[in-house]
C-alpha cells in the first residue's frame, strides 16, 4: 500500500512541486506585504496622536482574536460585498497579509518599547524630526531586535497558508488533497506534504540565522 | 439572520469550545510527558521526540486534520470526525507544550533537586512534591498563550465536517446570501471565549500573588 503511494506521488510530482512553488510564492509575497504594512501601522501607533493609536491598539487587540481561518472567509466574501472583485489568490493573500500585519506592528513595538529612551532622546537633540527620526534613529536597533521574530511570523504565514485550501488556492495542501481525492492515497500524500512544510520551516529557521550571523559580524 | 441561526452559531459555539477544551486536556499533559522523555534525556527516545515536535510544530492543522480523517480509514481505524479534530488539535499542540514544560524544565533550579535527593526522597515524589508545583506555576502564562492558539486553529477541523463556530457561520451566510453578519456573530464569540481565557488567567495569577504574600 504504501510503495503505491509513493509510487503515485512520483508520478504527480508535478502537481505536489507547483503546489510547494504556489505556497512559496504566496508566503513571499505576503511575508514582505504583511512586513511594509506592519511598518506603516507601526509608525502610526508611535506617532503620540492619541486617537489614531487608541483606535489602532484596539484593531490588533481585536485582530488577535480572531481565526485565520475565519478572517479568510470574512475577507473572501467581505470584499465582493463592498464591490471589491477580486481572485481567490488575492483575496487570501490579501487576508494573510491584513491578519500577520497586525502581530507584525505589535512585536515591532515590543522592539521600540524595550529601546532605551537615550538615544531616542539624542536623535531629537541633534534636530531628527518624523520620518528621519523613525528611519535612522528608531528603526535600526528595532528591526534588528524583530529578526527572529520575524522569522516566527513567517513560519506562521506558512502555516496560515495552508487555511486557503477552503477558498480553493491551489497550493501545497490542495494539491496534496486533490491527488489524495483522486489516487486515494491519503497517507502517502499529506505525508509528503508535511514533510515539505517541515523543510520550509526549517529553511526560513536556517535563513534567520544566516542573518543573524551576517548582523553580528558587520556590528 | 432570524433566531434559529442564532441558536445554530450558538450550537458551533458549543462545539468549539467542547473540541479547545477536549484538546487541552490530553494536549497539555501529553507535552509534559514529551518534555520529561527530552529532559531525562532517554536514549533514542529523546532524538525520536525532538524530530517529532519539530515536525509537527511546522504542519499547519489543516494539513494534519486532513491525513488524520483520511489516512487513519486506510490502516483499518474508523473514528468520527469530531474525534479526528480533537486528535489533531491535540497533536498539534502537544508539540507546543513539549517545548514550553521542557523550557520550564531547563531552567528549574538544580539546587533544590540535589536538596530533595540529599533527603533521599523517591524520583517519582521527588518530581510529584518538589518541581511539579513549581514548573506549573512557571508555566502557566505560556500555557495559556498556547490554549487561546488552540482556539484560533480550531475551525480547521471544520474542514472534515466538524460543525463548529466558523462552519456554522458560513452555512448561514451560505443559505441567506448575506456572509457578513453571521461571521461578526461568530467573531464576537471567540473575543468572548478567548478573552474568558486570558481574564483567567489573570484572576489565577492574582490569587497566586495573594496567595504567597499571605
Amino acid at each position: 500500500m504504501i510503495p503505491r503511494g509513493i509510487a503515485v506521488l512520483w508520478e504527480q510530482r508535478d502537481a505536489m512541486l507547483s503546489g510547494l512553488l504556489t505556497t512559496i510564492g504566496i508566503t513571499i509575497v505576503a511575508a514582505i506585504c504583511a512586513g511594509l504594512l506592519g511598518l506603516v501601522v507601526f509608525s502610526l501607533l508611535i506617532s503620540r496622536i492619541r486617537a489614531i493609536e487608541v483606535t489602532l491598539v484596539w484593531l490588533i487587540d481585536l485582530m488577535r482574536c480572531v481565526p485565520f481561518m475565519l478572517f479568510c472567509y470574512l475577507i473572501y466574501y467581505g470584499l465582493p460585498s463592498v464591490g471589491i472583485v477580486v481572485g481567490n489568490l488575492t483575496a487570501g493573500i490579501t487576508a494573510l497579509t491584513i491578519y500577520n500585519a497586525a502581530y507584525i506592528a505589535e512585536l515591532l513595538r515590543g522592539g521600540y518599547e524595550g529601546l532605551p529612551r537615550e538615544g531616542i532622546e539624542a536623535g531629537h537633540a541633534f534636530g531628527f524630526h518624523g520620518w528621519r527620526l523613525l528611519a535612522r534613529i528608531i528603526l535600526p536597533p528595532v528591526l534588528l531586535s524583530a529578526i527572529p521574530m520575524f522569522g516566527n511570523q513567517m513560519i506562521q504565514i506558512i502555516k496560515d497558508s495552508a487555511f486557503l485550501v477552503i477558498i480553493a488556492v491551489q497550493e501545497l495542501t490542495f494539491a496534496a488533497n486533490e491527488i489524495q481525492a483522486t489516487y486515494y492515497v491519503p497517507f502517502a500524500s499529506f505525508v509528503c506534504a508535511m514533510l515539505l512544510y517541515w523543510l520550509l520551516c526549517l529553511g526560513v529557521e536556517t535563513g534567520v540565522r544566516a542573518v543573524l550571523a551576517l548582523a553580528e559580524r558587520r556590528r | 439572520m432570524g433566531p434559529g441561526d442564532y441558536l445554530a452559531i450558538a450550537a458551533g459555539a458549543v462545539n468549539t469550545i467542547a473540541v479547545s477544551l477536549l484538546t487541552i486536556a490530553l494536549g497539555t499533559p501529553l507535552g509534559l510527558g514529551l518534555a520529561l522523555i527530552r529532559w531525562r534525556k532517554f536514549p533514542i527516545l529523546d532524538g525520536f521526540v525532538a524530530a517529532l515536535v519539530s515536525l509537527l510544530r511546522a504542519t499547519p492543522s489543516v494539513t494534519l486534520v486532513l491525513l488524520v480523517y483520511f489516512a487513519l480509514p486506510t490502516i483499518g481505524l474508523e473514528i468520527p470526525r469530531f474525534a479526528a479534530g480533537v486528535a489533531t488539535l491535540t497533536l498539534g499542540t502537544m508539540a507546543y507544550n513539549c517545548e514550553i514544560w521542557r523550557a520550564t524544565l531547563l531552567a528549574f533550579p538544580a539546587d533544590q533537586f540535589d536538596a530533595a535527593r540529599a533527603f533521599g526522597m523517591p524520583r517519582a515524589l521527588r518530581f510529584r512534591l518538589i518541581i511539579l508545583p513549581q514548573i506549573v506555576r512557571v508555566a502557566l502564562p505560556a500555557l495559556v498563550n498556547e490554549m487561546t492558539l488552540i482556539i484560533k486553529v480550531s475551525p480547521a477541523v471544520a474542514v472534515i465536517g466538524v460543525i463548529e463556530t466558523t462552519r456554522a457561520a458560513i452555512r448561514i451566510g451560505a443559505a441567506t446570501y448575506r456572509p457578513i453578519p453571521p461571521f461578526l456573530v461568530a467573531l464576537a464569540i471567540y473575543v468572548v471565549v478567548i478573552g474568558a481565557f486570558v481574564a483567567a488567567q489573570r484572576m489565577l495569577e492574582r490569587r497566586r500573588r495573594a496567595g504567597a504574600f499571605a
